[in-house]
């Protein structure tokens, strides 16, 4: 598209870009200015100059390691989160129907959990994985395992993360769907012709073809697992004990809960910018592979 | 069967099975769900629904809920619409960065925000009102719709703009009458997702109200502290909740299946 | 390389056709010899790119049965027919090599390693791709691509068939001409049998040795380009076929004279006895249909005259058909009054579309 220059188009921008700044910078100055002051109480407030970004970051203070806890523990979900649905959602992909009644049914279901409320996510399976009324709790005692996802770390994360994969895979589904779609007949016939076997097929025409789609699914999936809070809050409320409080629920315990303005403030700052910057790194291997692809 | 059909089947199962249950639980008395584990209601009720019916701090939830997302659909897409024409038409100065900074304002942590807006909203007196959440959301939606939009209007050539202004279309009249048909499908999908987006999301939803514009999420959240736990109505307010999504995706299940493919991804 | 028979061979869209109509290609026998170079043309709908993944077996033919040398490979999927098909669009591996790309087929029947890269640097020499081997194939350019895809067909020794569908659809206009002659010089050294399937009349007509024209799913004429262009078997090659195409005009015809509105016109063979209650009609050429001056001949009203260059064709009317005619350097052409006359040998008469050969008028030479 040949774009004109025309600084007019200002105009257009400027109710999103006053919304948005609304919404972003205006709490965001808020924000770094908690980080940088405490608090008598009663509303005094004096510099404290970058002292929580020290306590935050010390992993020996009370609050660096709760911190350090934090962001392990996200870390650790994240990474498990994306071994697990990046895959099954590829084989998902594969093995949906190419045409027919059969397309139309599966995405409707498919699509279903991702339509549902967060809470709700966390509420069916509270109910669903609870030993006494729940079918998957109940069935897991009755084969003899030691389940109980309120008392059990070793259960509480295992019901979060299928509970994750249940939420979530199908939207890696979907992305991968719309990119096998658009590869076109010809390459199965000339694969076919070629005496491929379906691992090769898989491998030179398949999965190339969804990279772009994968990029996005994989960047979308760690950013929401980095920042998920509502289904583990309502499951677990964070529990047992901190066993799975990520990074969103210490924070929010902290800001809201105990109101620690400063400390939260902190967090808040060093939180965005690891993502920021985990995101920068990803986005960058991702668009140098795609630049490899430039014709010459 | 084959393979892929088993694979299929199998993972539909998993996705269909915890919603079926929370339907079953929902249509249980609270004895039969205290006493045994059966897969489907022995006594059939419907009481649990009529409680969310007529009991106005449950319906008011809903009604609440489905406000603010309205609000905020409404908002998203009409704000984003000349925002998306000026990225895909024009170069200015800064519209790269522009685009950038909207785009990181997806991956900031609702969490951070969470004490800001409190403090923000409280400050301008639009606390507990729909408006609060639905301006909130809009910090997520908005980059959303624009960027949606924006691949969307690419897609139609700059001739049709230049052919409209020497046919004397002015450029809101060109906008509304030529161009919003052409990419009709493309506010579609920004609309679906502004939706679902708001629609789903509890953290600042609940931040930012407490009575007056409580919505379901919040009312289900709080029964969850009540002392006793009254699954069957937990079950139904659920339930009800998955309506909506449920009744967009099967309306617009042709779509769907025809081409998601269009457009950004 | 093979001969290709294909025996009473017909398919359907669907598994129970009721009608003919319902055929997407209908019944047909034909031969492709060893070594031989053919076009498949028609317009699109035509029915010809079934009938080639007939032959390469992407799709399994309704009826009859296809054989490769005397062998039944009808129910055989394409993997076992050896066969090298080249797509509208180039089909190339992105993430490998030009080098692994053309290995790919070999690879995945275990040939030895070292047969491979000779077979590689073999087919890479043939179709000059031996500098690019190291390069990703992806970043090529088209006309490169399809080479590769033609490579890759080439390079099993065993093949028994080159099958082109619209090989040249996205290669650049005037890149089309290397690419064509690469495939002509193929032909030539490989002796491979080759069948070409295009829409384009000077592809098929530049490439082949004999072409096959379809239409609506019937094989309408296999001739050489010569025998299609002197001696149309239908209607529909005669339009198809030259540029401008045939023109063909209602007549009645009695013994060896054909009278158009009235008009006669001198035939070169007699014509005793047409098929009761058929369309009878005329046909010739451009290039046998002269405009003189208004006189003897059909009279006919002058619309437009192009100047090609090498020639110059008139655009008539007559009987509210529009014609083309040649306009000899001679003659002048002013006004509209003209008269059209006809080379009575190249000129053809058809009974519902079909060619009718009638006699040798007797006594004629």
């Amino acid at each position: 598209m040949n774009k004109i220059q025309d600084q007019r188009a200002w105009l257009l921008v400027l109710p999103v870009f006053a919304l948005v700044a609304f919404s972003a910078v205006i709490p965001l100055m808020t924000v770094v200015n908690y980080s940088v002051q405490d608090t008598f109480g009663n509303n005094q407030f004096f510099w404290n100059g970058i002292g929580w970004y020290q306590e935050l970051l010390d992993p020996k203070s009370q609050l660096g390691e709760r911190f350090f806890d934090a962001l392990w523990r996200t870390l650790l979900f994240s990474a498990i989160i994306l071994l697990i649905e990046i895959p099954l959602g590829i084989g998902v992909a594969l093995c949906m129907p190419r045409d027919g009644i059969g397309v139309a049914f599966s995405l409707v279901i498919m699509a279903l959990p991702l339509l549902i409320p967060w809470n709700v996510v966390g509420t069916i399976w509270q109910i669903f994985a609870r030993t006494d009324i729940g079918l998957f709790g109940y069935a897991l005692s009755r084969l003899g395992l030691d389940y109980n996802y309120t008392l059990g770390i070793l259960s509480a994360w295992i019901t979060i993360i299928i509970m994750d994969v249940w939420h979530w895979t199908s939207l890696i589904a979907l992305l991968c769907y719309a990119g096998l779609k658009s590869i076109p007949d010809a390459y199965y016939q000339a694969a076919r012709i070629d005496g491929a076997s379906r691992w090769a097929v898989f491998t030179t025409i398949q999965l190339p073809k969804m990279r772009r789609v994968l990029a996005i699914a994989i960047l979308l999936r760690f950013m929401d697992s980095f920042m998920i809070y509502t289904e583990p809050f309502v499951l677990t409320g964070g529990g047992p004990g901190n066993a799975t409080t990520f990074l969103s629920i210490d924070l929010v315990k902290l800001a809201l809960g105990q109101f620690d303005l400063g400390k939260a403030a902190a967090m808040s700052i060093v939180y965005t910018l690891i993502i920021l910057a985990l995101c920068w790194v990803f986005w960058t291997v991702a668009t140098t592979s795609e630049a490899e692809r430039r014709p010459t | 069967m084959k393979p892929r059909s088993a694979v299929m089947a199998l993972y539909l199962l998993f996705i269909v099975v915890p919603v079926y249950w929370l339907v079953n639980m929902s249509l249980k008395t609270n004895t039969e769900i205290t006493t045994t584990l059966t897969l489907w209601p022995r006594t059939l009720t419907f009481d649990n629904y009529v409680k969310i019916f007529t009991d106005q701090s449950w319906y008011s939830g809903y009604i609440h809920s489905i406000t603010y997302v309205i609000i905020n659909t409404v908002l998203s897409v009409a704000v984003a619409l000349p925002a998306a024409y000026a990225f895909s038409r024009y170069r200015f100065l800064g519209d790269k960065h522009l685009f950038f900074w909207l785009l990181t304002n997806r991956m900031a942590p609702p969490a951070v925000f969470a004490l800001p807006f409190f403090n923000l909203y409280s400050a301008i007196g639009l606390f507990d009102t729909p408006w609060a959440v639905a301006l909130a959301h809009c910090l997520f939606n908005v980059p959303l719709a624009v960027w949606i939009l924006e691949g969307f209007m690419s897609g139609v050539p700059r001739e049709i703009d230049e052919a409209a202004a020497l046919d004397g279309y002015s450029l809101p009249r060109f906008f509304v009458r030529i161009f919003l048909p052409l990419i009709a499908s493309g506010v579609g999908v920004a609309a679906f997702f502004c939706f679902m987006f708001s629609w789903v999301e509890l953290l600042l939803a609940r931040t930012l109200t407490t009575v007056n514009a409580k919505p379901i999420a919040a009312t289900m959240t709080r029964t969850v502290s009540a002392a006793g736990m009254d699954w069957g109505l937990l079950a139904a307010a659920g339930v009800l909740t998955i309506v909506p999504g449920a009744l967009v995706i099967w309306f617009v299940r042709n779509y769907i299946a025809k081409g998601f493919a269009l457009g950004r991804v | 390389m093979a001969k290709i028979v294909l025996e009473k061979l017909a398919d359907a869209y669907n598994a129970q056709p009721r009608s003919e109509r319902e055929f997407a290609v209908k019944e047909l026998d034909m031969t492709w010899e060893q070594g031989g170079a053919y076009a498949l043309l028609g317009p699109s709908g035509c029915g010809k790119t079934t009938l080639l993944n007939i032959i390469s077996g992407l799709v399994t033919a309704t009826r009859g049965r296809v054989l490769f040398d005397q062998r039944d490979v009808t129910l055989l999927p394409t993997e076992a027919r050896n066969i090298a098909q080249v797509f509208q669009f180039p089909v190339v591996y992105d993430t490998l090599t030009v080098g692994e790309n053309l290995a790919f087929p070999l690879r995945n029947r275990k040939v030895p390693r070292d047969a491979i890269k000779a077979r590689v640097a073999e087919i890479a020499r043939l179709l000059d791709l031996s500098a690019v081997l190291d390069r990703k194939a992806r970043n090529l350019t088209a006309d490169s691509k399809q080479k590769i895809s033609l490579g890759r067909g080439l390079v099993r020794a065993d093949v028994a068939a080159i099958l082109l569908d619209e090989p040249l659809t996205v290669i650049d206009p005037h890149l089309k001409w290397r690419l064509r002659s690469t495939l002509k010089d193929i032909h030539r050294r490989l002796n491979a049998t080759m069948i070409y399937v295009t829409h384009d009349q000077t592809e098929a007509l530049t490439f082949a040795d004999k072409v096959v024209v379809m239409h609506d799913g019937y094989v309408v004429q296999t001739g050489t380009p010569e025998e299609l262009f002197n001696r149309p078997a239908h209607t529909f090659v005669g339009h198809f076929i030259g540029s401008p195409g045939m023109n063909v005009l209602p007549c009645t015809i009695e013994g060896a004279t054909a009278r158009i509105d009235g008009v006669p016109v001198a035939l070169a063979r007699a014509y005793p006895v047409l098929p009761a209650g058929a369309r009878i009609e005329l046909g010739v050429r451009p290039e046998f249909a002269t405009l003189r001056a208004r006189g003897a001949g059909l009279p006919v009203r002058v619309r437009r005259v192009d100047d090609l260059g090498r020639v110059r064709i008139a655009r008539v009317e007559l009987m509210g058909r529009a014609l083309a005619a040649t306009v000899p350097d001679s003659v002048e052409v002013g006004g509209e009054e003209a008269s059209l006359v006809f080379d009575p040998a190249c000129v053809h008469v058809y009974a519902d579309g079909h060619l009718v050969s009638g006699e040798a008028i007797a006594g004629a030479r």
